[in-house]
């Protein structure tokens, strides 16, 4: 059965709508003001990174924002007071590596997570093979955990990939780590079309995605995309909730027209 | 010491953590090293490297003037001859064949001391592959010498310059690069860590030097083993070696860590780098960072198979002080003649600190490299002291 977060995106979809997940991480700056600012900007869903030391996925930008953010005295604790209280009006992933997970204890940071609001959760450092402990906390307490396929997964892993992730499927566009591309290219579209081949879940393409032209050109393929980087950069660099507004509308008009 | 389970695992450490992007080429590697150990071919012509190559075997030194001094009988397995100058060289070859076997053409690694570094750009020299090293940069400044040694030898060396700018900043870069380029790069990790196969694969890379210290400690001791065995513990791969030579027997066994790097000690399990091991962590989970005046052991993680042996009380893992490293690294200069790298003088200050308990005993102890690359460090740190 699909859950609330997979049935929103899905009715989205379904409606003809591409789908808008922005990226931000967490604890930097007036975080939960450009969350909204980002929801309100016509996103259908957020990625909150919760910061970790060392966060092997990520390009330099990221980076530099989740050592930002843990010098400000971020921790997962601090995020999950932060969002009480914040009704951003669209779902909300959490975003970080297992050892924060691991070390709290599966159950409790699933719980917690539900109490601030998560509806989802991506481990990129958890393949399918290492999901047991977490998903038997997770699924029960009603987190959707997103799984991760890349260019070079082949036919069966990208079977179980699909079978596991719930509330949609994240597709990486590119081989590498986080951040900004001049261009996507074409492998982003060949693994969009192999994703819709085997699942009628969501499927959203992420990685190197900034401009609106980008944006339109990844979601042609799948049902919508996923901008990190260019949203963190754009914080890191001091913007406000308005301008990111404004950047989030941009993308949002793009998709919008086509 | 017994293979890890399907999984990867070594009791309840061990595992695969890593991206779906980086999944394939675990499993092929994984499948390609299982080939390539079984197949004769494979193994003579690595034996054919180690020996005409890297001078396999290392001779086994007994220390008469330091086990007088002592009152324990210290032998000494001296993988600082072999070329390159660390116990570093026997993994690198053996992951460097494996390389041409899989058709790949450029190594990638991390490095602390250099060693590793050293050891692979060597590698790539001899079987004319690309080579990037990444280096914390407070250990580029720190072992200076090593650096320009990888880049005469024709390596790239990058700077990893996150957190806490040491080894595991550098895993992390080797780790980012080989997501973007494992079609054509195998990561050539220098440790008994990261994800199965590596711990697992690179502990039997290693145990040429723990078969060969059995027979050589059973000629020189009229067919007895040593009490004790003994080693250093960064990632763990040459105390690895060395313990797979005498885990089925009596010896005790012995894993040395840093004061500031104690993940044995002073760390809970956790999930970093692939696997899951001890580590040393904050409240949250966040991973805290290694301090040890040596650059190779400045690691906050330990390899899943040394959580393993600690935990079922196979092997124990106690740690030193830098400045008794420092002592012991004087000390076995001036009574031996040879000058030990910072890192296993770690085993050897554990050894001079517990001689009065381990008297009358036979001790051998892993010297895992020699220490050319440390001898500037030292004299600055000795100036002064005369
Ligand atoms: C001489 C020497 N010994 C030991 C180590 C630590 O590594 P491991 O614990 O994997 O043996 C290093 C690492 O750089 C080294 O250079």
């Amino acid at each position: 059965m699909a859950s609330t977060m997979e049935t929103h995106l899905r009715t989205a979809r379904d409606a003809g709508r591409k789908l808008l997940v922005p990226y931000l991480t967490g604890g930097l700056g007036p975080w939960t003001e450009h969350l909204r600012a980002m929801a309100d900007a016509g996103a259908d869903a957020v990625e909150v990174g919760i910061p970790f030391s060392d966060p092997a996925m990520d390009g330099p930008v990221i980076q530099a924002a989740s050592e930002q953010a843990l010098r400000g005295g971020t921790n997962p604790g601090s995020i999950f007071a932060d969002l009480r209280g914040v009704d951003a009006g669209v779902p909300l992933v959490a975003m970080t590596y297992y050892n924060l997970v691991f070390h709290m204890g599966d159950a409790r940071f699933a719980g917690e997570m539900v109490d601030a609001g998560f509806s989802g959760m991506i481990l990129p450092d958890v393949p399918p093979e290492e999901q047991g402990p977490w998903r038997a906390a997770a699924d029960p307490a009603g987190i959707d955990t997103v799984l991760l396929a890349g260019p070079i997964t082949p036919d069966d892993r990208l079977r179980v990939v699909c079978e596991q992730s719930r509330g949609y499927v994240y597709g990486v566009n590119l081989m590498g780590i986080t951040g900004e591309r001049s261009s996507v290219g074409e492998a982003s579209a060949v693994l969009a079309r192999r994703l819709k081949a085997v699942t009628d879940k969501p499927v959203l393409m992420g990685f190197g995605v900034s401009t609106p032209e980008q944006a339109v050109e990844v979601a042609a393929a799948a049902d919508g995309v996923i901008v990190g980087t260019a949203v963190v950069r754009r914080i890191l660099e001091g913007e406000s909730p308005e301008q990111l507004h404004a950047y989030i509308a941009s993308l949002r008009a793009a998709l919008d027209a086509g | 010491m017994g293979d890890p389970d399907a999984t990867g695992r070594f009791g309840r450490f061990g595992g695969r953590f890593v991206p779906e992007t980086l999944m394939p080429a675990c499993i092929e590697l994984d499948a390609a090293f299982r080939d390539a150990w079984a197949d004769p071919t494979f193994r003579a012509e690595l034996d054919a490297l180690l020996r005409d190559y890297a001078g396999r075997p290392s001779p086994l030194t007994e220390c008469h003037r330091l086990s007088e001094e002592l009152g324990v009988r210290v032998l000494l397995k001296r993988e600082d001859l072999n070329h390159t100058g660390s116990h570093k060289i026997n993994n690198v070859l053996g992951q460097a064949l494996l390389t041409k076997r899989m058709g790949k053409t450029r190594l990638l690694a991390e490095t602390g001391a250099g060693q590793h570094g050293v050891a692979t750009a060597t590698a790539a020299a001899l079987m004319g592959f690309d080579c990037v090293v990444y280096m914390g940069e407070v250990d580029m400044e720190r072992q200076k010498l090593n650096v320009f040694r990888m880049r005469l030898l024709g390596a790239e060396v990058r700077p990893a310059s996150s957190d806490s700018r040491t080894l595991k900043d550098a895993v992390n870069e080797a780790m980012r690069d080989w997501v973007a380029t494992v079609e054509t790069s195998h990561y050539c990790l220098g440790s008994v860590m990261g994800p199965h196969p590596y711990p697992w694969m690179v502990r039997e890379l290693h145990r040429v030097l723990g078969d060969e210290a059995r027979e050589q400690c059973r000629a020189l001791l009229g067919g007895a083993d040593p009490d004790v065995v003994v080693a250093c513990v960064g990632g763990g791969s040459n105390a690895a070696g060395i313990f797979s030579g005498f885990a089925d027997t009596s010896a005790e066994l012995v894993g040395v860590e840093p004061a500031g790097g104690a993940a044995v000690g002073g760390g809970v399990p956790g999930v970093v780098h692939g696997m899951t091991s001890f580590l040393k962590q904050d409240e949250w989970g966040q991973v805290e960072e290694a301090q040890s005046i040596s650059a190779g052991l400045d690691y906050p993680g330990v390899g899943p198979e040394h959580a393993h042996l600690a935990d079922i009380g196979r092997a124990r893992y106690p740690n030193v002080t830098d400045q008794e490293v420092v002592d012991a690294f004087r000390t076995l200069t001036r009574t031996e003649g040879i000058i030990p790298a910072l890192e296993p003088a770690h085993a050897l200050a554990w050894v001079i600190r517990e001689a009065p308990a381990l008297a009358g005993r036979t001790v051998l102890i892993n010297l895992s490299g020699r220490g050319d690359k440390d001898v500037a460090q030292i004299m600055d740190l000795l100036e002064g002291e005369g």
